[in-house]
């Protein structure tokens, strides 16, 4: 896959996904400790998210890092914005922040 | 000079942080894809610095990743940080 087209496949899973997050490995098989943490947090939420392994394709990997200018993975997106990595989503989970966002953004959650 | 002064020199330059602690966490990750021997591949950042005042975490942590462009783009192979400004860190 060329740049474009992966910069294309990219953008169509975010706007295909209320909740997309490009992580390493599948979220039953994380392949990383960060990505992990996030799908734990998600899972804890009961937000239902599409995700995509950016280790199955290099063109995917290389180009979600420019996508949004951030050069970490794993990356989560919510209605087609931007929310943050690892870091940022585990100190809005800590703070008790993240809930009320994404019910904010109309984001379906298992109730509590 | 090692990767954690590398990454110290530049965030002190680029931010003038009034707390900044770099861990290596390499060990943590060893035999892990990305990881290196020597270590120096995983770090984990604290940087309290006034100039995180009225950012976003986004844009905190894009402050943090554009002053270590270079080593994200080679031997940092992962990096978690907390970026607080000074009040944020008094009140912690």
């Amino acid at each position: 896959m060329n740049a474009n087209a992966a910069h294309d496949a990219i953008k169509a899973k975010v706007d295909a996904n209320d909740v997309m997050l490009f992580m390493k490995g599948t979220p039953q098989f994380p392949q990383c400790g960060f990505s992990a943490a996030v799908v734990q947090i998600l899972d804890y939420l009961g937000v239902e998210f599409g995700s995509e392994n950016v280790l199955a394709d290099d063109a995917i990997r290389q180009g979600v890092k420019e996508f949004s200018d951030w050069p970490t993975i794993p990356q989560l997106y919510v209605k087609g914005e931007f929310v943050g990595g690892c870091d940022i989503i585990k100190e809005m989970f800590e703070k008790g922040e993240l809930r009320p966002f994404l019910e904010e953004k109309g984001v379906a959650l298992a109730t509590a | 000079m090692s990767v954690a002064e590398r990454i110290r020199e530049k965030l002190n330059a680029a931010l003038s942080p009034e707390t900044l602690e770099v861990k290596d966490e390499s060990h943590l990750h060893a035999g892990h894809a990305g990881a290196r021997p020597g270590g120096e591949s995983h770090f984990r950042l604290r940087v309290v610095a006034a100039a995180f005042e009225g950012k976003t975490r986004v844009a905190r942590q894009r402050l943090v990743n554009a002053a270590l462009k270079d080593e994200l783009a080679g031997p940092v192979h992962a990096l978690a940080m907390a970026t607080l400004t000074p009040s944020e860190a008094a009140a912690e």
